[in-house]
């Protein structure tokens, strides 16, 4: 391979379309088409009594209305449970629409279908349902407690027990110098991509076939998902992601309901018809993350160094199970970062809530693993009088202990190794990053401004490009022109830039000639979709091996024509040549049309790859048996386990005693994702995740109330950072290539966000000498905080002495 | 009693091209640029003004194309990302300055929400004298009022600050 293109900060190929207005969205397709609009349910847990539709009939326009009753087959069964594990002992997942009883605000119970949304609302406000309220469960400690059930049938409210071990942690704990327990709770996010989710389908009657439109993350498998709920065959169904306005982990969840009614409703009526989620439906009906209550014991010595972690976890797992227990498993699984820990337990209780369901958001249950942890180090260093990032050293996995095998099964079902990393480094990297030896002079300068200056810092390890496969296509074609497609979807990382960058320095073939699709299944038909940072490490490997299998076949067909031996020639911008002989060479688009020996010269590249067009060796046939037509090749990289980046932040924060706003004065950053094809593209993932794990931290959670009203439903009352909100962020990076796959690429996606709350409680809790036990925490909050009896603390600084140091 | 007028026609210029349509009077100005007139670049975000990826330009000024009726502009001038670009003064078009540079400085990622900053800073950096330099405090007024959920904003305040230099290059030729 050569270097070019290889780790540039190369401009996006995406762009060009994007910045003026050319992008094409899922509400941008189909300007003919029928509108869906839903009947949502008020209330959080309600048998649904009567549906009467009769004043919404007049309404002109109005197309069909669709009730559970209208569902037949397949969809009339429960959605799937898309990842089954033994220890998800209960799972429930809801109907397309709701059978009997609805279990969170936002369920969806009617569909109408109109000439435009507008009427299809109109409509749908007209429509009548009675319903039978039933006690509502809200938050952990009300599932735990199963005074009241979200499902019947589920009485203790647990849909799994999670549990992993590494060894006796009890007798590990007994045998522990010193131990303590604590508790602490982690709230509700949400992905929250500015593009709702969306789904548009048209019914091609004549050929009994359907072309779906989705922004979704997965589109094979939606495919897949609406082939068997519709009962059609695979060949008749095609799905496409077209540009999709983000996921963060959203939109992997599928088939969301709509993206089988509104294919279902595109085929009964014979017409497009689409369905754009809009705002407050999404708060309502899309998926959330991260509510946990955590329960900490932790043995340690005299150093600060852990000999025994178990935790117990009670995680909020909303009222349905539909993407199994892929959260839990990871904050199990992900909670020791970069710590060397001798004994380790995790049990994850998965509880149900009449509340949104709870999937994967960026970051995917590592944050509150990490909150976990990281509170942990902190209160080791307070117990123990030891500088916070000197216990943190002192527990590092040494870059010797790699392979560090846990002896845990990570969400991919495979062993939990860690493959690659240097911690100390990043470590010794952060600290002079964020100058963590010379913030006691910072502290006394904002002191005699009046201000309470804190830092805090939180490393982390993240499995990323986890298997089962992605695969690709590479195409040469006459024109020169290369095609580079992969079943796995782009919400905004940069895809078409980085398989291009990665195609053309395989290929040797200018930048600007490959064109890159992804996620349309009429390309590619296999794959398994984008989520947990392996676009880069699965479908990028597989990219790589595709572009070398087609020039592979390229030199071998360019030897024939140079009279050369393949091992003698190369392809530098587009041109096969003889190394070292200046003049023997064949364009690669020539070896295109070559490739494909013709009888009909369709145009003039053409004529030179037909039957009469030179001399043939008779003796052979044209296309060589165990040999195909045409220059093109598709492979396939499916990865032994997950590779493991990692990183550490560290955050200084400044906060006014008179108002109790807490200010982001630094953010710095130490990234490790292995070798990297494009910087400028994963310094964008870093801002973006960092910006995430600010809004996490300080200003976004899910208000719902006692009744299982979602109370801040909106983007005014849902407080998302603005860039008033995010700080700058100073970044150094370190590679630590990856030895499972051979470009030495580990994911980037997720790892801004994982460490933002974990380091910014720490820095808060510097600042104010109060325990911080909660997640977020707002500037009301911590005025309470700081007048209550909460416990006080203190750091010591580096250059205390501290027990043993 | 009245009748209840649920249609209305309207003449818009927009993006500099004379328009008529008729639009049923609950119609957002984002719907009829939309659905009437084809131009999907403005985005709908959030439907209530906060997250401004719907901003186009009314007469000049940033408005949230979800808080205005399409009937309300009636008679008046509008601008979306489709109509940033300029004459180049030899017959062709480039694109404003703050395009490149979003591009330039990787200012975007799933790109939903860059129509609405485009045209904001667009607006902004035009009513500006570009030969004086641009402060800090300008970029955070230019970038302040619109979501992103992507970028975390640093690269979208690069090609604030990459656009007013190359408009201050281009005003000192």
């Amino acid at each position: 391979m050569t270097t070019k293109f290889f780790g540039e900060p190369v401009r996006r190929r995406e762009d060009a379309r994007l910045i003026i207005g050319q992008g094409r969205y899922l509400d941008d397709i189909g300007s003919g088409a029928y509108a869906a609009a839903f009947v949502r349910s008020p209330y959080a847990h309600a048998r649904v009594l009567d549906i009467d539709v009769s004043a919404a009939m007049d309404v002109e326009g109005l197309l069909a209305i669709y009730t559970y009753e209208d569902l037949t087959g397949p969809l009339a069964e429960p959605l799937p449970v898309l990842i089954p594990h033994p220890q998800l002992t209960a799972p429930r997942t809801g109907y397309p629409l709701v059978k009997d009883v609805a279990q969170h605000v936002g369920e969806p119970i009617v569909m109408v279908v109109a000439t435009d949304r507008y009427i299809a609302e109109d409509a749908a406000g007209l429509i009548e349902i009675s319903y039978e309220e039933l006690p509502v469960v809200v938050g952990v400690d009300a599932a735990e407690a199963a005074e009241h059930t979200v499902h019947d049938d589920v009485p203790d409210n647990i849909a799994a027990r999670h549990h992993q071990e590494t060894g006796d942690v009890e007798a590990a704990l007994a045998a522990s110098a010193h131990t303590f327990s604590f508790t602490q709770y982690f709230e509700r996010s949400a992905s929250m991509p500015m593009e709702g989710k969306g789904v548009h389908a048209r019914w091609d009657d004549a050929d009994s076939s359907l072309r779906v439109y989705s922004s979704t993350q997965a589109s094979t498998s939606v495919r897949a998902a609406i082939a068997a709920k519709l009962e059609l065959s695979m060949e008749k169904v095609e799905v496409i992601a077209p540009d999709v306005g983000g996921g963060f982990g959203v939109k992997i969840v599928h088939p969301w309901p709509e993206e089988l009614l509104v294919p279902m409703a595109a085929r009964r009526l014979g017409h497009e018809v689409k369905w754009t989620e809009d705002r407050r439906e999404h708060f309502i009906s899309s998926a959330h993350e991260r509510q946990q209550r955590q329960e900490i014991t932790v043995g340690y010595d005299d150093d600060g160094r852990i000999t025994a972690l178990d935790v117990l976890v009670w995680h909020d797992n909303g009222a349905y199970t539909p993407y199994g227990i892929i959260v839990p498993i990871n904050t199990a699984t992900q909670l020791c970062g970069p710590y060397d820990i001798p004994v380790y337990r995790a049990r994850v209780n998965s509880v149900y809530t009449n509340t949104v369901i709870v999937t994967p958001y960026r970051g995917a249950g590592r944050p509150q693993g990490t909150f976990a942890m990281e509170r942990t180090m902190d209160r080791i260093a307070q117990e123990r009088g030891i500088d916070r990032a000197l216990v943190r050293e002192r527990n590092l996995i040494q870059p010797d202990q790699f392979p560090y095998d846990w002896g845990l099964t990570f969400q991919d079902g495979r062993p939990l190794i860690y493959d690659s990393g240097d911690y100390p480094a990043m470590m010794a990297k952060l600290k002079v990053l964020v100058d963590w030896d010379g913030f006691a002079a910072r502290r006394a300068e904002a002191e005699a401004r009046g201000k309470l200056l804190g830092i805090g810092m939180a490393p982390y390890v993240e499995g990323t490009g986890p298997g089962p496969y992605e695969g690709a296509h590479v195409q040469v074609l006459g024109s020169g022109k290369v095609l580079v497609s992969t079943g796995l979807t782009s919400q905004g990382q940069g895809h078409e830039t980085v398989f291009a960058q990665l195609a053309a320095a395989e290929l040797g073939v200018p930048l600007e000639d490959v064109v890159v699709t992804t996620g349309d299944t009429r390309r590619f038909g296999y794959a398994v979709g984008t989520f947990a940072s392996r676009a880069a490490v699965v479908s990028g490997n597989a990219v790589a091996l595709a572009a070398r299998g087609v020039k592979e076949k390229a030199l071998r067909i360019a030897a024939e024509v140079l009279e050369a031996d393949p091992a003698d020639l190369e392809i530098d911008e587009g041109l096969v040549q003889v190394k070292g002989t200046p003049g023997a060479s064949i364009p690669l688009r020539t070896v295109a049309v070559l490739s494909n020996p013709l009888r009909y010269a369709f145009d003039e590249a053409a004529r030179q790859a037909t039957q009469f067009s030179g001399p043939g060796d008779d003796s052979k046939p044209p296309v060589a048996v165990g040999d195909a037509p045409g220059l093109e090749h598709t492979d396939y990289y499916s990865p032994l386990r997950s590779t493991f980046a990692s990183g550490a932040h560290a955050v200084v924060v400044e906060i006014d005693p008179a108002t109790w706003e807490i200010a982001i004065e630094q953010y710095a950053v130490v990234h490790d994702c292995g070798t990297i094809i494009n910087p400028m593209i994963v310094e964008g993932q870093v801002h973006g995740g960092v910006a995430q794990g600010v809004g996490g931290a300080l200003y976004e959670r899910m208000a719902y109330d006692r009744d299982g009203q979602l109370t801040n439903a909106s983007f005014m009352d849902f407080l998302m950072p603005y860039s008033s909100e995010v700080p700058d962020v100073d970044i150094d990076h370190q590679s630590t290539p990856s030895p499972l796959n051979e470009l030495g690429i580990k994911g980037a996606g997720e790892a801004g966000v994982i460490p933002g709350s974990a380091a910014i409680a720490s820095a808060i809790e510097d600042a104010v000498g109060r325990r911080i036990a909660a997640m977020p925490i707002s500037p009301t909050e911590l005025y309470d905080l700081v007048r209550s009896d909460a416990e006080r603390v203190t750091n010591s600084s580096p250059h205390d002495s501290g027990a043993m140091a | 009693m009245t009748e209840v007028r649920t249609e209305r026609s309207i003449s818009v210029v927009v993006n500099g091209v004379p328009r008529e349509a008729t639009v049923p009077v609950r119609w957002l100005l984002s719907d009829a640029l939309r659905h009437e007139f084809g131009l999907t670049g403005t985005h709908v975000g959030c439907e209530h003004g906060v997250c401004g990826s719907c901003t186009v330009l009314v007469d000049g000024q940033p408005t949230r194309s979800c808080l205005v009726l399409a009937v309300q502009v009636d008679g008046r001038e509008v601008t979306t990302v489709e109509g940033l670009s300029r004459s180049d003064h030899q017959g062709g078009q480039v694109l404003h300055p703050i395009q490149e540079a979003f591009r330039e400085c990787h200012a975007l990622q799933c790109g939903f929400c860059t129509p609405g900053f485009l045209t904001t800073i667009a607006a902004g950096l035009d009513a500006r004298d570009p030969s004086v330099e641009i402060t800090e405090e300008e970029v955070d007024e230019l970038v302040g009022g619109n979501l992103c959920r992507c970028t975390g904003y640093a690269n979208i305040k690069k090609a604030c600050r990459h656009a007013a230099a190359t408009m201050r290059d281009e005003a000192a030729r």
